[in-house]
Order: C-alpha cells, then structure tokens, then sequence
C-alpha cells in the first residue's frame, strides 16, 4: 500500500495546533511509517502538491494570502481537517472582528507606536474584514476544536483517517 | 393537604409525579437526563434556552420540559434525532450570537455552555459568527460583567430577584439587541441597589459574570448554593 500523503497548514494561529501534533511523540514514528508529510512548516516544500489525501489546517481565514491558500488546498485535497479553534471557531483571531480593519491599523501601526509609524504594505497580504472559520469559506470534513486540541486527540483523529476512516468525536471535543 | 399524584410516562416509563410539577422535575426526580442551560433549581423556569424541548404524544410542536406541567397519563419522549438536531441548533445559535472565545476565558472548563457542547457532540457552528460589538463592565469593585459571553438565560436575573431580593438585574432591549442591564442601565459600580453578595455571579453558566482576580481556567462558579437558599425559602424544587 502506498503511504498517504498527509498535509499540514498554518493560517492566523498561534502554532499551538502543530506543537500539540509534535507532542503526540515517538507516535510520530509510527505516523511517519504510514504517511508522507508533503507541505506544511514541518517540511520544505514550497507548493502546495496536487493529490493530497488529509490536510490539517490550523488557523482561522484572515488575509487574502489565507483565502487564496485555502481554496487551493481544497481544491487539492482529499480530506480538510479543520484543527483547533482558530480553524473551527475563528476564536482569538476573531478577536479583532469587532474593530474595523483601517482603525485596527491605524491603532497598531501609526497611534501605538513609538517610532517609525507606518502600515506595512509591501509584502504583507492585506486583511480581509473578518478572520473567520474555515468552513466559513470553503468545505471542511472534519472539525477538531480544543485550543490546542489535546495530543491525544490530535492522534487518535491521524490514526483513524490514516486507516481511512472517518473519526468520531463523539464527546470527545472540546472548545478551548 | 397531600398533592394529588398523577401517573406520566417518560421514554416509555410509567412514572408517579406530584400534581404541579413540570416534566422536567419529573425527569430529575427519575435520574433521566434532559439537557438545560437556564434552568436553575429553586428559581422559577422560563424556557429561555430551548435545550430542554421534548416531544409530547398528541401535540404536534416541542414543548419545552422546564415550564411544561406535567399532566395525568402525559407522555414525553426526551430523546429523538429530531429533538437533537433541534437542541443542537439551538446550542450552534448561542454560539455564534455573541462572541464566546472559550481558550481565553475565566470559566473555560467549567462553563455550561462549553460542556453542553461537548455532551450534544457539537464540534463546530454551521451558522456565520455574528461578531458583536459588546461592553464589558468592571466597575464594581469585586465582580465583571462581560456581555461577550452572556447567553440571557436571564439566572442572574432571577437569582437577584427571587433570592436575594435586590433585582438589580434585568434585560433591556429586543431580539438579538437585548442585553443584560443593571438597574436602569447604571454600570454595576454605580448600582445602589447591588449588596454584593454575588449570587448572580455563583448562577450564571458561563463566563459572562466573573469575580475578578481570576485567571483562564480558574473561575469555578457554586450553582448549588444559590439552589440551596433558594429551596430555603420555598422556591421551586
């Protein structure tokens, strides 16, 4: 059987969802023997491939950089796994929703800062209006809330669809 | 005088009752869990949350358990994919109405709201987040009131009015504008009324009404107790 190509991706997070996957440990063997990590911060690649099976997105939808990202993924995935809260809730990235995006700016780079006041502009995606949840955008397959979700989790849900199943959380998941 | 005993079956099981209570005490009573949110023992019910709908043979609309009485030779199904799918929706709106950020709340891992989620299998909203703008009232010396996590289930309310006596509490506005207010719409520092005895803080599910000095994860709220008094001087048991 060929080994399954397994994508990670980091939208507006913190990175809490990828260290929670690294703390699933010496499993990370086991899910190295079954899977190929093709794209994601723990890996080189530079593109997104083509063909993928099970893509784990943590982080909300934010910038137009997320929005392009995202849709290419979808349409390049198999499976889109929202992890964690920022994928699934929009949760802390949300936090900023509820200030128009030119004050918000305004606030962070010209009034809060002490010297060389300026909204970046070059080479900085541009912020959409709201950082909202993946599903919110396009179609997720399978939400994994938790901030971060536990190791465990996080483990069980990789197990699963590496056998090619659909994991049931049952009562399992948990916000926050 | 003894109250009349009436017979009412729940999921099928013939169940003795006392005239006057509501389905949803019968069910407590018998061990059968139906899930509630505004519903606080000893304070008088008002069917805010939806959670508790159940099904009754021979009328068509769900009626909620915690204001219906139960009735001689009633019978109530508490469990149907129809009842759950609607009592999941029910929890997916509260949800997205206001701006509930459980991974930096005061009350995250002792919410009711976060933990009914977890028992209805709710593991994401299928409803746009709404993002309201809402305040945050810190002016009274020991407590917060945050509206960015308040689900009006209205315990507070009641707890203030019917327990302690004070109605301090109220809900201002209509639909999806109306907001818990304090006296007629004071901040909560400047309330004369309030005596502080937190009791709407130890009712409310959620992180909404916190004490302050409290971390993430370390506000844990005694319900119970506000139950407790409320029992004490007669309220609804």
């Amino acid at each position: 059987m060929s080994k399954i190509k397994l994508a990670t991706v980091w939208l507006d997070g913190c990175a809490g969802c990828h260290m929670s996957l690294l703390d699933i440990d010496e499993s990370l063997a086991a899910v190295a023997g079954k899977a190929d990590i093709v794209y994601g911060p723990l890996v080189d690649a530079q593109e997104f491939p083509e063909g993928v099976d099970v893509t784990l997105v943590e982080g909300a939808v934010s910038s137009q950089d997320d929005l392009k990202k995202i849709q290419v993924i979808r349409k390049r995935s198999r499976l889109v796994v929202a992890l964690g809260d920022c994928a699934v809730t929009s949760n802390v990235s949300a936090m900023r929703n509820t200030i128009p995006v030119r004050k918000l700016l305004d606030r962070v780079y010209l009034k809060g800062v002490q010297s060389q006041p300026g909204i970046p502009n070059d080479g900085v995606p541009a912020l959409l209006k709201h950082a909202v949840p993946v599903h919110e955008v396009v179609k997720v397959d399978l939400h994994v809330p938790g901030c971060p979700p536990p190791a465990a989790t996080i483990l069980s849900v990789v197990a699963e669809l590496l056998e090619g199943r659909k994991p049931d959380l049952g009562t399992k998941a948990k916000f926050g | 005088m003894p109250q009349k005993k009436i017979s009412i079956r729940i999921d099928g099981e013939l169940l003795s009752a006392r005239d006057g209570q509501t389905i949803l005490d019968v069910a407590r009573a018998n061990n059968k869990f139906i899930p509630t949110l505004c519903y606080l023992k000893g304070l008088s019910a008002v069917g805010a949350c939806r959670l508790c709908m159940v099904e009754v043979s021979g009328i068509q609309k769900l009626l909620p358990a915690c204001t219906t009485p139960a009735q001689d030779g009633m019978s109530v199904i508490t469990t149907t994919p129809k009842l759950t799918r609607y009592r999941k929706i029910a929890l997916e709106l509260l949800l997205v109405e206001r701006n509930h950020i459980c991974a930096i709340c005061v009350s995250n891992g002792h919410c009711e709201l976060q933990n009914m989620a977890r028992t209805l299998g709710v593991t994401h909203a299928r409803y746009p987040y709404n993002y309201p703008r809402l305040p945050v009232d810190v002016s009274h010396e020991r407590f917060v009131m945050d509206h960015n996590r308040c689900i009006l289930c209205t315990r507070c309310v009641r707890a203030c009015d019917e327990v302690e006596g004070a109605h301090v509490w109220d809900v201002t506005a209509r639909g999806i504008q109306s907001l818990l207010t304090c006296e007629l719409n004071e901040s909560w520092g400047a309330s004369r009324t309030c005596t502080s005895c937190g009791k709407c803080v130890q009712a409310c599910p959620t992180g909404a009404l916190a004490e302050k000095g409290w971390a993430v994860e370390e506000m844990t709220k005694r319900d119970d107790n506000v139950s407790r008094l409320a029992v004490r001087r007669g309220g609804l048991v």
